[in-house]
Parts: C-alpha cells; structure tokens; sequence
C-alpha cells in the first residue's frame, strides 16, 4: 500500500555530495510525522523535495495524491496542494496581512476577491490575528508572523502542510502560540511533515517520529519508540543531547 | 560690468526665449519617448538576463556590456552617418532617440537585475510553494518589492538620459542646446548659452534633489 505522501528512493546530490541518501517514505492522509535529527541531516532537503522547491535525482520518485511530483505541468497542482511554513516566514512584506492570504486564493483557484477575503478572515480568526488583518507584517511579532504564514498557506486548502523548523527563529515566549496553532491543526485532519527541534510538541502531538542523521532516515516509530526505546545509538545520542540540553 | 553684459545680456535673452522654448520642448519630448523606450527594453532585458536558457541569457549580457562600454556619441554618429549606407535612414530626432534608448536599455536592465537579485530568496520560494505562476509571482510579489530599489537608480539613469539628449545636436537635432548656439551665432553674443544651462540645471535639479532624498529615507533602512 502506498501513502497519500510516497517517497521512494529519493536521493538528492550536490556536486560528489549526497546530501539525501535514498529516502523511502510513507505517509497516510491525516497522518502527523515529525521529522527530528542533527544539524546538516537533510531533513530541509527532504521536504522541499515534496513540493519540488529543490530538484532531486530523476532515478527518485515521489507521488503526492496520486499525482507525481516532476517539474512542468502537474507541479502547479501539487504546490496548490501542498502547503508549506517556512523558519524565516517569508511573508510578503508590501501587502497586508489580509492581502498576504487573499493573494494565492485569487491568483490560483482564481477565487473572487469577496470570497477571497471572507476565507482569509475566517482562517485569520481561527489563528487568532483578525484584529492585525489590516497590518504590514513588519509590525507584527514573530509568533504572530508565523502564524500568518500558517493562515497563508491554509488559504489554499491544502492537504498537506510541511513545517521547516517553523519555531527556530522565534524568541522562546512565542514558540507556544505557534505550537498551539499547529496543534489545532493536527486535529482537523490535515496531513503533516513537521522538521521540529521542539521534542514536546513532537511527542505530544506525532503519530510518527523520523530521526534523520547524515542523508538517512536512521529509525522511525512512535512517540514512545523513538524517545523512550530508541534501538539505534545514533539516534539514543542525539535524543540524549538535546533532552538534556 | 562688461561681464554682465556678455553673458547675462537681457535684450539678447529675451530674444532667444521663442528659440529656447522651442528647443526644451524638443529635449524633452525626447528624453521622454527615449526613458520609456529604455525602461521597457530594459526591463525585457533584465528578465532575460536572470532567467532565459543560458545562451539567450549569454547575448543579453553581451548586448548589456557592448552598450555600456560604447560612446553614447559613437553610436548616435554611427546611427545617424553610417545606417544610410545599409539603406536605414533615420531622422534627426529618431536617430538620437534610438541611440539614446538602446544605452538606457542597458543601464536599466543592470538596474533591474540588481533590485530584483535584493528581494531575498525566500520571497521567490514563499510565491512558488502557494503555487503562484511564474507571471504571478513577478507581477504580485517580485517587481512591486523590486520597483522601490530601483526608483532612486532608475531616476539617475533618467537624468543622464535628459543630459545625453544634448549630443543629439551634432546631427542637427534642434534641441535646447543646438537652439542655443544658433540663438548665439545670430546675435554675436554667448547670452543664450548660457540660458540654455541654466534652463537644464533648473530642469533637473529637482530631480537630483529627489534622488537624494530617496536615498536618504532608504538609506535610514525602514526595514
Ligand atoms: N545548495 C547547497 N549546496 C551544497 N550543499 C547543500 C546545499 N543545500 C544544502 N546542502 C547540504 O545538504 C545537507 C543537508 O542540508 P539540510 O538543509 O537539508 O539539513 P537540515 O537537516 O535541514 O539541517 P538544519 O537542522 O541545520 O536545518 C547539509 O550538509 C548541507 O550543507
Ligand atoms: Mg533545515
């Protein structure tokens, strides 16, 4: 059986270096995967392969939806699909926070503006900054940013979200209102591939828990299987430097 | 007192005025037909530049340093004496505007590559992970960040456009210069030159005085 999300063989090369080392992945609609491990591991690499934001080996093969994921006509269709978070928030810094996620709607579902807007004010509640909808997002905090970058990517009604760190750069008061907006999230069903340094939130909230060293997936599991019974010492060492930390 | 009189003479300025009038009207229709012309090419250029298959991106980079490392007055000379030779005749004015805007193409296009290259990259792949277009994404998110970088050099480039337009009176253009010397050598007398300067510096010095300020208020970083 294939996943909703099928991964398979994916190996992603810079020059000699082999920076994704022949990745297999599965993962089922509405599943929660956290994606963990050290620095420099691929785990970036790995999901923008998803929406083809980074190019991979042609001998790869990943299929989003039934649909697989090749440069040209059909990326357009997974990218509407898929959603993505980024660490640094990447919002559009000359448009409003509601016109950042009226844009993607109108452009490309071809949304009209009225609609566009109700949508974008509905999802800015759900995360909770209506009342800065008509802000630049210079004038916002970083939490509240990245929340508005999760309501951006919303607005395409995707039905998978991908999260690059989306907590890393944020000062540690704002993690929480994040997390809590993603956690919200998981609940509805939505599909998700989450690369966290945060291990509550991932065990709190994964179905699935990936450890990632040197281009491989070295060990996956539970919550419990990867951060109470890890089998791998990679993996028992890189959890015991950061738990303890 | 004889100073005065040489270069500041009333009766012989007064004189001119029609002249000049008639010769900054010709200026600017021509610094302005050829700053449009070139904003366009050079915008053209610019995209071709950064993102055409490698060896179109080869030839607009040739064309961009070719027409940057050429005399503006070579070229407008070569278009004007030496096209007839291959059958293009061209007019004075049209001469000078196609010289002047195959420059300010190239000055331009560098202009664009480099407030389009300041958008940082996140900006790019935020528009394609939405799935924006490629014509989206430059249209909706690209140039309008772009477009605020590059009005304070674009500005200048459109200045020396409107100073370069006084070459175009070696090929008989009737512009405010050539009015000029032609208003001195009626009257024996350098008066409208000096008028003529005076109308260019009070053209373009609000300008400059513009750029300045831009820069100032970009330079203070409103980040
Ligand atoms: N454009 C590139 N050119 C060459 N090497 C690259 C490039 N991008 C990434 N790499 C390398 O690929 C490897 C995987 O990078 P990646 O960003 O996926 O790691 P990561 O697990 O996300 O790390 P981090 O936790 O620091 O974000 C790293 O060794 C990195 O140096
Ligand atoms: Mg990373």
């Amino acid at each position: 059986m294939t996943g909703f999300v099928s991964i398979k063989n994916l190996e992603k090369h810079y020059g000699d270096f082999k920076a994704l080392k022949g990745i297999d992945l599965d993962v089922a609609e509405g599943e929660v995967v956290c994606v963990v491990g050290p620095s420099g591991s691929g785990k970036s690499t790995l999901i923008r392969c998803i929406n083809c934001l980074e190019k991979f080996e042609r001998s790869s093969e990943i299929i989003v939806d039934e649909t697989p994921v090749i440069p040209g006509k059909s990326l357009a269709k997974i990218r509407a699909e898929v959603g993505m978070v980024f660490q640094s928030f990447n919002l559009f810094p000359h448009l409003s926070v509601r016109r950042n996620v009226m844009l993607a709607p109108m452009r490309v579902r071809g949304a009209s503006k009225v609609d566009a807007e109700a949508h974008a004010d509905t999802l800015l509640k759900r995360v909770g900054i209506f009342e800065q909808a008509d802000k630049y997002p210079k004038h916002l905090s970083g939490g509240q940013q990245q929340r508005v970058a999760i309501a951006r990517a919303l607005a395409m009604e995707p039905r998978v979200m991908l999260f690059d760190e989306p907590t890393s750069a944020l000062d540690p008061e704002m993690v929480g209102e994040v997390l809590d907006v993603m956690k919200n999230l998981a609940d509805t069903g939505v599909t998700m591939i989450v690369v966290t340094h945060e291990m509550g939130f991932a065990r709190q909230v994964a179905d699935r828990v990936i450890f990632m060293d040197g281009g491989e997936i070295i060990e996956s599991g539970t919550p419990d299987d990867i951060f109470s019974n890890a089998k791998e010492v990679r993996t028992q060492n890189f959890l015991s430097a950061v738990l303890n930390h | 007192m004889e100073l005065i009189e040489t270069f500041f003479n009333s009766e012989v300025l007064i004189r001119a005025f029609p002249m000049l009038m008639k010769g900054l009207w010709i200026t600017i229709k021509l610094g302005t037909v050829s700053i449009v012309a070139g904003l366009i090419l050079g915008l053209l250029l610019s995209l071709v530049r950064l993102y055409a298959p490698s060896s179109v991106q080869f030839l607009a980079r040739v064309y961009i340093d070719i027409f940057r490392s050429l005399p503006l007055l070579v070229l407008l000379i070569i278009v004007y004496y030496a096209f007839p030779f291959i059958g293009i005749r061209l007019s004075p004015f049209w001469s000078a505007m196609l010289a002047l805007t195959l420059v300010s193409a190239a000055y331009t296009a560098e202009i664009f590559r480099a407030g389009i290259q300041a958008i940082p990259n996140g900006q790019f792949e935020a528009s394609q992970a939405l799935g924006l277009s490629y014509r989206h994404m430059m249209l909706d998110v690209i140039l309008p960040q772009a477009v605020k970088i590059v009005i304070p050099p674009l500005t200048n480039n459109s200045i020396n456009v409107v100073k370069d337009t006084a070459l175009a009176s070696v090929v008989a253009m009737p512009d405010l210069l050539k009015q000029a010397t032609q208003a001195q050598a009626l009257s024996a007398n350098p008066s409208p030159l000096i008028g003529a300067a005076i109308i260019y510096i009070l053209f373009l010095w609000p300008l400059v005085a513009a750029v300045s300020r831009m820069e100032r208020r970009f330079g203070a970083g409103e980040s």
